[in-house]
């Protein structure tokens, strides 16, 4: 076999150029670099557009290791992370999977929304996310030992109520876990602005605005208004976007299809436009 | 009409002057209006005004008809708000016009007829009331809860209900409740209530007076600092204080002082006492007395809830030294879901967070005592004393539960009695008529299921299949040539995805459901049944009630392995209201039937109307809602997912502590029921 072939199609893996901009909120930084240091997996626990993948850009850039993210879905399996064959000519090529290519790489791994995955994946999460550090790439009857920069960070949003969809004890009790959550006032209201270049009186009304669709949450709604959605408003609003139009779009309607629900959240909004 | 300046209720000898005035022409009559002085005497001055001017109005087109009108307008006024009022005198004087005295008669008697008529046009508050809830729950992000007062009162607040007038015949009448709401949403939010009210009015010299003073005064400080916080609420809020009298305007400015507070207004108040407040105040005057006890009662659960969490919170971290060894404990009004212990960032749990917003709210800051962790002790807010309940057993039960005593701190042994009951046959024709009823929502529902099935799944790299997939060849192939083994898994099958889900749904039947309850918790079951057929999970649908520990029943309605057939459609039909709801025995009786499931997933959705209660004083209060919890934890300890789904207007505190275990939804009406319920289960499963 010749290696040089077989990796003919490895992934190419490259450390993000500029600093992404990430507001630290509490000790999340220090956990993370620590955690990184002693080679520890790390786990992400908030609620949608709270910023996670934000941090593990920031942090990827701060620890200048490559980056690799997958976004996980139903239909994501082992062969999805890990590799496969390819057929090229009549060459036969293996191809590394983001995971195996990111082991390899001792990049920092993301998986995004882990509990999507299929459940087989934790096959190859398991293995990597304890004092092994390896993945077996079964095809190749291969043991890939992680380099030394390489982590493992996997998100998970709490707040979905499926049954299907809990993190069993065995993967989460491989994990740091560090909790997310919507920044306070001021600083949301300051990375609103440093987003979209609105000035700082709109983008504080358009904080106060999720914070009144947060108190919401659990009477109807399932999550209030993420500092994402207030970036998308606050762009609208710099494009020239009447507030109150801007904040329908992206925060009332963006929340859910719940006809009340919208109602409500219009009133909140025009209590604050 | 006179001005608000010179209010002060006219006495006997004055209304007679204005009566003589207005009836001196009338020597025909020779009818005394000596009967009408009782009822107008005892009016507030503005009333007393309205009745006189309209029927000096009317008089002057007709004797007869100026006298019913101000013999009917103070019970046409308890029944209407002014303005009402006066479009019903017009509409008599219009009658009058066109089809002469004896219509105009009429109509001015059939004022109650009237005022209903027009109620239909005016906005009432019933058909905003759910959304005003949602409104000021984003405001407060605590429950508050609005409820309809008397017409004569006006809007006011006790800080945990906010009262607002049952109907507004005004342009704009959502806007203006909006308004309405927010400011007292404010008075609770923003300190009204910091100072002893009670003595200040007391100390006035004129408490009524007063209070509708100070109501104003606080409500022109609080307006100005909703402005600021929330200025799209400034064109409501104008609009409701359009109507103030000018001389305000110092007052206004001074009190719109960012740094203004509740003792400002206090202080202003006597530079006003010297008149009457006007006569159709915005907001209603300050009840001092109710609100304060609300309020310090809130505050002292509130701070026992907080101690509770710290105290859970030092013992986990190991430090819960017993008192002989300070721990530094510190929470900033900034950050209230965080503490801070011995300089350590530790988050609050949930109902602590929520605990520690809620005083911050009230008092502006947490209360050091807070810090200083209580004992040990689960959260308690209301003791009530047990009276046991005498265990008589003539038959034999059908099994025997354990219930959790948490006074004990440990479960009473064999303690409930729980028996399986049939449902006789109900109407056969239910089902079907609520389909009829509900074809369309029924429709939208099998197609949202049909979807979450994923209809016929492609199943792939299978060892055997009707196709071979040319993926898994192609890639075995390619393993193959790279020296792995190939594999067989060459075939894809056309199949359903495997959910393997067992659902059980637990339905109360005790008394409280009669009526409206048990119809959308029928209705809801009808959906369900036609969602989860499309769907094809197996599921059980048990009803339960009962009567004190020695009957606690269930009743089948649909076993698991029972088809939807005409059986189980009648059994539907069968639900009915029945006894009390001891909770935890049925909880426990069905997560046993659901646990013989062979399932891979196995969910208990209970649907029922508010706190557990049952006949004599045990299981009420505090002992029912710790022992439900525990059935919930039992069931989550054996692997059950227990979804509790509520229909409870005021969503009380104690869910979250009950339903803590377990998740929860809480429905505010109850015609949501049938609409809601399937999307509950789409989304706990998909």
């Amino acid at each position: 076999m010749d290696d040089v072939r077989l990796h003919a199609l490895a992934p190419e893996l490259e450390t993000l150029a500029t600093e992404p901009f990430y507001q630290p909120t509490g000790d999340e930084v220090s956990l993370f670099e620590a955690a990184w240091r002693r080679k520890l997996p790390v786990l992400l626990k908030g609620p949608t557009g709270c910023g996670k993948t934000r941090f593990v850009e920031y942090m990827a850039w701060r620890l200048s290791r490559p980056l690799v993210t997958v976004a996980c879905h139903d239909d994501l399996s082992t062969a999805d992370l890990v590799g496969r064959y390819l057929l090229l000519g009549d060459e036969t090529v293996w191809l590394d999977g983001p995971l195996t290519a990111a082991v390899r790489a001792g990049a920092i791994c993301y998986l995004d929304e882990i509990v999507e995955a299929r459940k087989d994946t934790t096959v190859a999460i398991h293995p990597l996310a304890d004092t092994r550090r390896v993945l077996p790439v079964e095809k190749r009857g291969e043991l890939v030992h992680a380099a030394d920069g390489f982590m493992l960070v996997v998100s998970y949003n709490p707040g979905y109520q499926s049954v299907l969809k809990e993190l069993k004890q065995s993967t989460r009790q491989r994990f740091v876990a560090i909790d997310f959550d919507y920044p306070p006032a001021d600083v949301e209201a300051g990375i609103v602005t440093r987003e979209t270049g609105i000035d700082a009186a709109t983008a504080a009304l358009l904080v106060r605005v999720a914070q009144l669709t947060r108190n919401l949450k659990g009477q109807g709604l399932d999550e209030g208004a993420s500092t994402r959605l207030l970036v998308h408003a606050g762009h609208l609003i710099a494009d020239g976007i009447a507030p109150r139009i801007a904040c329908t779009a992206a925060i009332a309607r963006a929340l859910g299809d719940d006809a009340e629900m919208a109602t409500s959240i219009d009133d909140l909004i025009s209590a604050v436009f | 009409m006179p001005s608000s300046e010179e209010t002060s209720r006219l006495t006997l000898d004055e209304l007679k002057l204005r009566l003589d005035d207005i009836f001196f022409l009338d020597i025909s009559t020779g009818r005394s209006y000596e009967s009408l002085f009782d009822a107008l005497a005892l009016l507030p001055r503005a009333k007393q005004d309205f009745a006189l001017h309209w029927g000096e109005v009317v008089a002057r087109t007709d004797i007869e008809l100026g006298y019913l009108v101000i013999e009917l307008a103070p019970e046409a006024l308890r029944q209407m708000p002014a303005t009402l009022a006066e479009r019903w005198v017009i509409a008599a004087l219009d009658d009058y016009d066109r089809k002469g005295a004896r219509a105009a008669v009429a109509v001015l008697r059939d004022f109650a007829g009237f005022a209903q008529a027009s109620a239909r046009q005016a906005t009432r508050l019933d058909a905003v009331e759910a959304r005003l809830t949602r409104f000021v729950q984003g405001l407060s992000g605590r429950p508050l809860r609005i409820a309809a007062g008397q017409c004569d009162d006006g809007a006011w607040t006790d800080t945990a209900t906010i009262f607002l007038p049952p109907q507004i015949d005004a342009d704009a009448a959502l806007d203006r409740y909006k308004a309405l709401a927010a400011l007292l949403w404010a008075q609770a939010r923003h300190g009204t209530f910091a100072v002893d009210l009670a003595a200040v009015l007391a100390g006035s010299g004129d408490p009524p007076r007063a209070a509708a003073w100070l109501a104003l005064l606080e409500t022109l400080r609080l307006a100005a600092r909703l402005r600021r916080e929330l200025p799209g609420l400034g064109r409501p809020l104008d609009a409701l204080l359009a109507a103030l009298p000018a001389d305000l305007d110092a007052a206004r400015t001074a009190l719109a002082d960012p740094a203004a507070t509740v003792s400002d207004s206090v202080a202003w108040l006597p530079r006003l006492m010297d008149r009457a407040p006007p006569d159709d105040p915005p907001v209603g005057a300050l009840r001092a007395d109710g609100a304060q006890r609300v309020r310090a009662e809130r505050i002292a659960q509130d701070k026992t809830i907080l101690r509770k969490a710290v105290a859970a919170l030092l013992a986990v971290l190991g430090k819960a030294g017993g008192g002989d060894k300070a721990v530094d404990v510190a929470i900033e009004a900034a950050a209230a879901g965080e503490l801070r212990i011995d300089g350590e960032v530790v988050a609050l749990p949930p109902e602590g967070r929520a605990a520690a917003q809620s005083l911050l709210q009230d008092l502006g800051e947490i209360p050091p005592e807070c810090m200083t962790p209580a004992g040990s002790g689960p959260w308690v807010p209301t003791q009530h004393a047990g009276s046991g309940t005498l265990a008589t057993t003539a038959t034999q039960a059908d099994a025997l539960y354990d219930e959790w005593d948490y006074r004990r701190r440990a479960y009473r042994r064999q303690w409930c009695h729980l028996y399986r009951r049939e449902l006789p046959p109900g109407d056969a024709d239910y089902v079907a008529e609520v389909c009829r009823r509900q074809a369309p929502l029924i429709r939208q529902i099998r197609r949202r299921f049909e979807a979450l099935r994923g209809e016929d799944r492609v199943l792939r790299r299978q060892t055997d299949g009707a196709e071979i997939d040319l993926d898994a060849v192609v890639e075995a192939v390619a393993d193959q040539r790279g020296g792995a083994g190939s594999g067989e898994r060459l075939f894809m099958r056309r199949s359903r995805d495997e959910r393997s889900l067992a659902a059980m749904f637990m339905v109360d039947m005790s008394g409280s459901t009669k009526g409206w309850v048990n119809d959308a918790e029928r209705e809801a079951l009808v959906m369900l049944c036609e969602a989860l057929e499309t769907l094809g999970d197996r599921y059980a649908i048990w009803g339960f009630s009962g009567w004190t520990r020695t009957r606690c029943e269930v009743y089948r309605v649909k076993e698991f392995g029972e088809r939807y057939d005409d059986g189980v459609r009648r059994r539907i039909a069968a639900i009915e209201a029945k006894d009390y709801t001891r909770m935890g025995p049925p909880l426990r009786h069905l997560t046993t039937l659901l646990l013989r499931e062979p399932a891979k997933h196995r969910l208990l959705v209970t649907l029922s109307d508010g706190r557990p209660d049952d006949f004599g004083d045990e299981y009420r209060g505090q002992y029912g809602v710790e022992d439900t919890r525990q059935a919930l934890l039992e069931a989550r300890q054996k692997g059950v997912h227990a979804y509790c789904v509520t229909i409870d207007r005021h969503g009380a505190d104690y869910l979250r502590h009950m339903y803590g275990p377990a998740s929860y939804t809480v429905l505010d009406d109850v015609k949501k029921l049938p609409l809601r319920i399937a999307d509950i289960y789409r989304r706990l499963t998909s």
